[in-house]
């Protein structure tokens, strides 16, 4: 046809495509607009926040602002060679400002992240600031000796960064250098990737234990049925109703050296009373506890994509000559993979951030990142590593949500 | 082919239900008391209404349910207590129950991987089960890309390539469109006649059972209700379910009078006296369902034995015939086929006229 080549128009001329898209314009413009509530408070109440934290993570101005003339000058000090004059005269006439202002103690605060011990020694030479009369280096020299050290003229440089990569490199156990050189943390500094890496290992081993515990419950609930299988499921549901203060407290209930089943033990000569078992206030308590509180957001998954699976390919496995034990293995449990995937992210990306669990449970070696997030949101108030540990956290999980649509696929993914 | 041509005997059949019967909720029986003896190479179809108890009997032969009595004999062993992966049958689901997440050769080759067949072995018996139902070119493809048509092929293939002396079929073709299913029936009985497998089909459409059966076993309440050849059940039904149940049928009610040889006289509510092939009816005295089919009753004058007054109440044109709805004794649901042939009468809604049909085409059975 000699149409085919030229654009397809309706019969009043107009191209069929321009015509389309005026006619979906309405339909998709109201489809638009109820999606919008949601859309804007996702935005507000979601994204906002989250880009505002990461941006915290590599964003400190604060040295620069309170302290000017020291930032402008220290750019062009190469770190190795002696402090000059003119360093000394421009931080000493910024704390005066600082000291009037009040900004000495959040700028005595940033620098003394990057070298401990440098806040006092901030605030009270700021103090003296006023009645220092130039030579001033001399009379910092004076004031105490560390300023004629160049580590604490370092330690400047690294803070007048506005932008700085130093707060996530510290969350990975890595030191920037006022160099701009990136060397590991001395030992007794790397805390970050060994609590990171014990995340991920608790993460796992909870994960791998839901699906151990939850694969059984969830084909028993599908292949029961509906009647008996929803009364189940409000079973397997019951523990969401409650709060997960509770369940947690109440693990320690159970688990503590004096708790049900340290006595149970006892009673039945499993241990001694001298030799009771410490379940709780450590990485055993965290497993055990987050496994079951955790079971849900398995089993849930499971069910709904093994409901769908129909009891006739086994049967047909079977009538092909397969043992009961091979029908599962090549034909059901490949047809379960995808809740098997989708149950396990689930647990898995929820495992990895979980806070409340370990904050109680957990005792010393119990903790896990979050916990470090909160210490230092809440406690130490450094809230910019705090951020830098948030966004290691969400690459970990999204480097795992890419390895699961390599693997598996994201298609392949059924939550119900 | 008659009826006694066809009786296998519980000796020598190569299936045999014996006294089978199965309860589900100990309460009432699904299946009660059944007994059949299916031959070696035989197509036998299980026919009934839904919850008739036949897919309960293919479940059992199949090993997927337990009788709760009575023995399931396969070439004379009873297989009662054999799971289903050691009968050896092969099995054609409703929803052919393809695997997903294998290829159509993966597919096939499952049974022969869980028989330790050699590859080479494998390969040929998959090109040769696919070459049957005309799939080789789609070795490689997933279910999910094959058409229900194709689909069906397919489990055909899977369910005969490990070469099984039985297949049992469920519904096989229950989700496939009519012209498929016509096209299907066909070469699922081409297939049995080459092969000389044992098939054991349950269907629910009476007219798949009688194209493709050698025998059929019509179902209803957990009994079989009859057991016969296709001809046999349609022209020589034994009860009022069965000439309900296989092809249309009208309907009569009444009283017999007499019964001479197999002639019985008939009394219908109306008043009317019939005279009827005498096949089930009881006693002088009892009550009788009188069975006659459409194609059978003669519209006319001076036409059969029988003449009864009608009045014409709808006319369908059918091409080939007219079905013509009819007043007959009071009945309002007379239907009669009249052929659309030449020098046929035409007929108008509202016309008076008078039918009648031989005796021996209609048929006296139990009152229901």
């Amino acid at each position: 046809m000699s149409d085919a080549t030229g654009p397809i128009v309706t019969a009043d001329g107009v191209p069929l495509k321009r015509k389309l898209a005026q006619a979906m314009f309405r339909s998709r413009a109201r489809a638009f607009g109820l999606a919008l509530p949601l859309l804007a408070f996702i935005i507000v109440a979601f994204i906002i926040p989250i880009l505002t934290l990461l941006y915290r993570g590599v964003h400190d101005p604060r040295f620069a602002q309170f302290m000017p003339r020291t930032t402008a000058i220290i750019q062009k000090w190469d770190t190795k060679s002696p402090v000059t004059e003119e360093m000394a005269a421009a931080l000493v006439a910024d704390m005066v400002v600082a000291r009037k202002e009040r900004t000495i103690g959040q700028v005595a605060t940033r620098v003394n992240r990057e070298l401990p011990g440098t806040r006092s020694l901030f605030t009270s030479t700021a103090r003296k600031a006023k009645k220092m009369k130039p030579p001033y280096l001399e009379a910092l020299i004076k004031k105490d000796r560390k300023w004629g050290d160049n580590a604490t003229w370092q330690a400047i440089k690294i803070t007048a960064k506005t932008y700085t990569p130093a707060y996530l490199l510290q969350a990975v156990d890595l030191k920037y250098n006022a160099d701009g050189s990136i060397t590991r943390q001395p030992e007794r500094y790397r805390i970050y990737l060994k609590l990171l890496i014990r995340t991920m290992r608790i993460s796992l081993i909870v994960t791998l234990a839901t699906l151990v515990l939850g694969y059984p419950v969830a084909y028993l609930l599908s292949t029961l049925p509906v009647r008996t299988s929803n009364m189940l499921l409000i079973l397997v549901l019951l523990p969401f109703w409650t709060s997960l203060l509770v369940r947690t407290t109440s693990w320690i209930a159970i688990l503590q050296s004096e708790g049900v089943l340290n006595n149970l033990f006892v009673l039945f000569g499993i241990t001694t009373d001298q030799q009771r078992f410490s379940m709780i206030y450590n990485e055993t308590g965290v497993l055990i506890a987050m496994t079951h509180i955790l079971l849900p957001f398995m089993i849930l998954p499971l069910y709904s994509v093994m409901k769908t699976i129909p009891p006739s390919y086994v049967r047909a496995a079977k009538s092909m000559g397969a043992r009961p034990a091979t029908a599962f293995w090549r034909v059901y449990f490949p047809q379960s993979v995808p809740g098997i995937g989708a149950g396990a992210l689930l647990v898995f990306i929820l495992a990895i951030g979980y806070y409340i669990t370990p904050a109680l449970v957990g005792g010393e070696d119990g903790q896990m990142i979050s916990n470090m997030i909160d210490f230092h949101m809440r406690k130490s108030l450094n809230w910019n590593l705090a951020a830098a540990l948030g966004a290691v956290l969400l690459v970990v999980v999204l480097f795992f949500f890419w390895l699961y649509d390599r693997l598996v696929g994201i298609d392949n993914m059924k939550l119900g | 082919m008659s009826a006694e041509s066809q009786t296998v005997s519980k000796e020598d059949g190569f299936v045999v239900f014996d006294h089978v019967q199965k309860s589900y909720d100990g309460e009432t029986l699904v299946v009660k008391d059944l007994n059949l003896a299916i031959g070696k190479g035989e197509f036998l179809t299980m026919l009934g209404p839904s919850g008739s108890g036949k897919t309960t009997c293919l479940m059992m032969l199949a090993g997927f349910e337990t009788a709760t009595h009575g023995d399931i004999l396969l070439g004379g062993h009873p297989i009662n207590n054999i799971p289903p992966h050691k009968r050896g049958i092969g099995m054609v689901f409703q929803n052919y129950a393809l695997f997903p997440h294998m290829t159509v050769g993966e597919n096939l080759s499952f049974p022969l991987e869980v028989r330790k067949m050699a590859k080479a072995e494998r390969e040929e018996k998959i090109r040769r089960a696919l070459d049957m139902v005309e799939m080789l070119d789609f070795i490689n493809r997933r279910p999910a890309q094959l058409s229900g048509g194709q689909q069906q092929r397919i489990a055909l293939a899977r369910s005969l390539v490990f070469e099984p002396d039985l297949v049992l079929m469920d519904e096989p073709l229950g989700a496939l469109d009519k012209q498929l299913r016509e096209h299907m029936q066909f070469e699922i009985k081409h297939l049995h006649d080459r092969l000389g497998v044992t098939v054991v089909y349950v269907t629910h459409d009476q007219s798949e059972a009688l194209t493709m059966s050698d025998r059929i076993a019509v179902f209803d309440d957990g009994v079989i209700q009859q057991l016969a050849t296709p001809d046999d059940l349609y022209e020589r039904p034994e009860n009022a379910f069965v000439a309900q149940f296989i092809g249309e049928n009208n309907r009569m009610t009444g009283t017999v009078k007499a019964i001479e040889g197999d002639v019985a006289t008939v009394e219908l509510d109306g008043g009317t006296v019939v005279t009827a092939k005498a096949v089930n009816c009881g006693d002088v005295g009892g009550r009788t369902t009188l069975s006659i089919r459409p194609e059978r009753v003669k519209v006319g004058a001076d036409q059969g034995t029988n003449r009864t007054d009608a009045e014409v109440l709808e006319l369908i044109y059918l091409g080939d015939h007219i079905r013509c709805r009819m007043r007959v004794h009071g009945n309002e649901d007379f239907i009669v086929k009249v052929p659309n042939a030449a020098d046929n009468k035409r007929l108008v809604v509202g016309e008076k006229t008078s039918v009648g049909w031989e005796t021996e085409d209609c048929r006296a059975l139990d009152a229901t």
